[in-house]
């Protein structure tokens, strides 16, 4: 059989018409149609809303939650100039930055480059009790992390010998940053752990061969092979530390503000202050913070694979 | 430049298993070596423990005058290739082959020159920009040797140097390496399992089964002479005939036919002795015609080799089967009733714990 022709040969496969599958398009659509739906129903609904709220003088109780008024950029300009609005914004930076940034990722990674050089059993009873942190409910958690720190009682105050220290009237900030390493470090542990079973053993042999210690084997096996997966880890537990509420459990934000991180900061607003439309104005800067954060993050995973 | 010593030595698992079993081996200066055997057979873990990789259980290991037994692989100076040859992804040829001239902190410089001067001698040239994923296997195989000259060490490990490549390129590796080893000098080691491999590149071979030495000799003893029947079947690209007898009024008994007593094994033997005899396909005949001291029988099976065939004969009594190796233009067809022939000098006889009769 003469080869056809170029340009005469059959063309459906070059044409793009945007069925790719061959499944015809109201098909397609119609397999995507649940996921889309919970993603509206769930997802950009409730963003929508926010925004909606947040340009409305929205309360939870008395005559503007029955009538709410549209007062356009308002609460932005009140939170942008509220002191308490950059305090918290303050208070949250340095939470995400000490329990997620360094906290997590650094115990995460500590923990998991052990593990690469213990026997398996001890490997797995670490494991566990690491993961036990991270799956417990958090109520359940912070009951025990209160009887911890409790000042008169505390198990911490009798561990170091340090009298009546309130530590969670002293330490707020300190302690829910400690708090929220200890609870998130397994996600990390379990990342860097698996990261690190992807570097090939002979390439770790090849430098240990030639005399390499354990920093330069780190730094030219080790790590290129896991920058990847730090970037995503990192990405992840900042945005989830940035959301985090649970801290309120322990010290609901206080005292005097001083563990005030925003999620709090919006509850307090907006349900204890009934401000509804302030807190959902904060809400969208904080989506907007989480944007920002996720497209940096991407940009510069992006940047490592070209 | 060195010898390889190892004493009673020994590398016990948890659980008991050895994967070195009592090795004392003595691997000359300049000598291209082989570790052959079936996986799992200890080859590796040798030479890993040789390497330092592995820690050995008891006994020693000498490279030159020094005693190694307890060094750091780095402190050994040995360099190793790997099978998958281990290069770093992330760092360009160039940095690759100078990687041991970096962990000794010489300067940038000297290193790249050095890194041009190694990879000239191993054909890698306009190649020192580039990423091992870039390069083609056999490419990669010389950059990772590249990375073991570059350390100026006294002997070379390779584990499983040619398995990673394909049929062809394969080959061309093989005498690629055969050329290099002598041109270095450097004492080298290399595992394989392929016997064929073994046969081709080494000077000396040693043949592991659990852990244990099985025969250690020149790739023409080790073929020729086996020590027992495992090396007889392991090694050759087609296994030795072996087949049950006992010796019976100056022959040996197979079935009911009459074999001659194998040259070495003469006067070595007793009437009524449970042996095993045995005989190579290549240095087997067959012939169409009655041939007396010949063993009788019926092709079955015939595979094309190539430029030979490889043809199976059952003989009548006990379905014993005889492999034999015929010239392409000489193949009996299926069904056809001949004489397997022989030199009795290119025969040998085991006794009934598999060990060769003879010297």
């Amino acid at each position: 059989m003469p080869a056809p022709a170029a340009g005469t040969g059959p063309s459906r496969a070059v044409v793009d018409d945007g069925d790719v599958a061959g499944l015809g398009k109201a098909r397609a659509v119609a397999f995507l149609a649940p996921g889309l739906l919970l993603i509206s129903l769930f997802l950009v609904f409730p963003a929508l809303w926010t925004l909606y709220l947040g340009l409305t003088n929205y309360r939870l109780s008395g005559s503007a939650a029955k009538n709410p008024q549209f007062v356009g950029i308002d609460n932005y300009i009140h939170a942008l100039s509220d002191d308490r609005f950059f305090n918290s914004l303050g208070l949250t930076l340095i939470f995400v930055f000490g329990s997620a940034v360094i906290g997590q990722s650094a115990l995460g990674f500590a923990i998991a480059w052990t593990m690469t050089r213990v026997r398996k059993s001890v490997r797995a009873v670490v494991e566990f009790f690491v993961l036990l942190a991270w799956i417990i409910p958090s109520s359940v958690t912070t009951f025990l992390w209160y009887a911890m720190l409790d000042r008169s009682n505390g198990t911490l105050n009798a561990m170091l010998s340090t009298g009546n220290t309130a530590w969670l009237l002293d330490y707020p900030l300190q302690s829910i940053i400690v708090f929220n390493t200890w609870v998130g470090t397994a996600f990390s542990m379990l990342l860097f752990s698996s990261a690190l079973a992807s570097v090939p053993p002979s390439q770790l042999e090849s430098a240990r061969m030639v005399g390499a210690g354990p920093w330069a084997q780190f730094r030219d096996v080790v790590f290129p092979h896991i920058r990847g997966h730090v970037l995503t880890n990192t990405l992840l537990i900042t945005l989830w530390t940035f959301n985090t509420f649970t801290p309120y459990l322990l010290t609901a934000g206080g005292p005097d503000d001083r563990s005030n991180i925003l999620p709090i900061f919006i509850y307090r607003l907006a349900l204890n202050d009934g401000a509804l439309g302030q807190g959902s104005a904060i809400s969208l800067i904080m989506i907007i913070i989480n944007l920002v954060i996720a497209t940096v993050y991407l940009r510069l995973l992006k940047e490592r694979k070209s | 430049m060195a010898s390889i010593t190892t004493s009673s030595l020994i590398k016990e698992y948890p659980g008991g298993v050895r994967g070195v079993d009592e090795m004392d081996v003595t691997i000359h200066d300049g000598e291209f070596f082989a570790l052959l055997g079936p996986s799992g057979c200890g080859k590796t873990t040798l030479l890993r423990t040789i390497a330092g990789l592995e820690k050995s259980t008891s006994g020693s290991i000498k490279i030159g005058d020094r005693e190694v037994t307890n060094m750091e692989p780095g402190q050994r100076r040995v360099a190793m290739v790997f099978q998958d040859y281990a290069l770093f992804p992330h760092m360009s040829i160039a940095d690759n082959i100078a990687y041991p001239l970096k962990i000794q902190k010489v300067a940038k410089t000297e290193r790249h020159s050095r890194a041009e001067e190694v990879g000239d001698k191993l054909s890698l040239q306009g190649l020192l920009e580039r990423r091992p994923g870039q390069l083609s296997g056999g490419q990669q195989q010389r950059v990772a040797l590249a990375r073991a000259v570059t350390s100026r060490p006294d002997v070379f490990l390779f584990d499983e140097p040619l398995s990673n490549l394909d049929a062809r390129l394969r080959l061309e590796a093989r005498t690629f390496l055969k050329k290099l080893q002598p041109d270095l000098g450097v004492t080298t080691v290399f595992v394989t399992h392929d016997q064929a491999e073994a046969l081709a590149l080494a000077d000396r071979i040693a043949i592991m089964r659990s852990g244990k030495m099985q025969q250690l000799g020149t790739p023409r003893e080790v073929f020729q002479r086996p020590a027992n029947t495992f090396v007889a079947s392991f090694v050759g690209s087609t296994s030795m005939n072996l087949l049950k007898g006992t010796v019976s009024a100056g022959s040996v008994l197979i079935g009911r036919q009459r074999v001659a007593i194998p040259t070495d094994a003469v006067d070595r033997v007793g009437d009524g002795q449970e042996i095993t005899w045995g005989a190579r396909p290549e240095y087997l005949d067959i012939s169409l015609v009655a041939a007396p001291g010949g063993l009788e029988g019926t092709v079955t099976v015939s595979e094309n080799l190539g430029a030979s065939a490889l043809i199976t004969v059952e003989l009548p009594e006990n379905g014993d089967l005889v492999q034999v190796v015929v010239s392409e233009d000489r193949e009996p067809g299926i069904g056809t009733h001949v004489w397997v022939t022989f030199e009795p000098r290119r025969t040998l006889l085991f006794d009934s714990e598999g060990l060769r009769i003879g010297d």
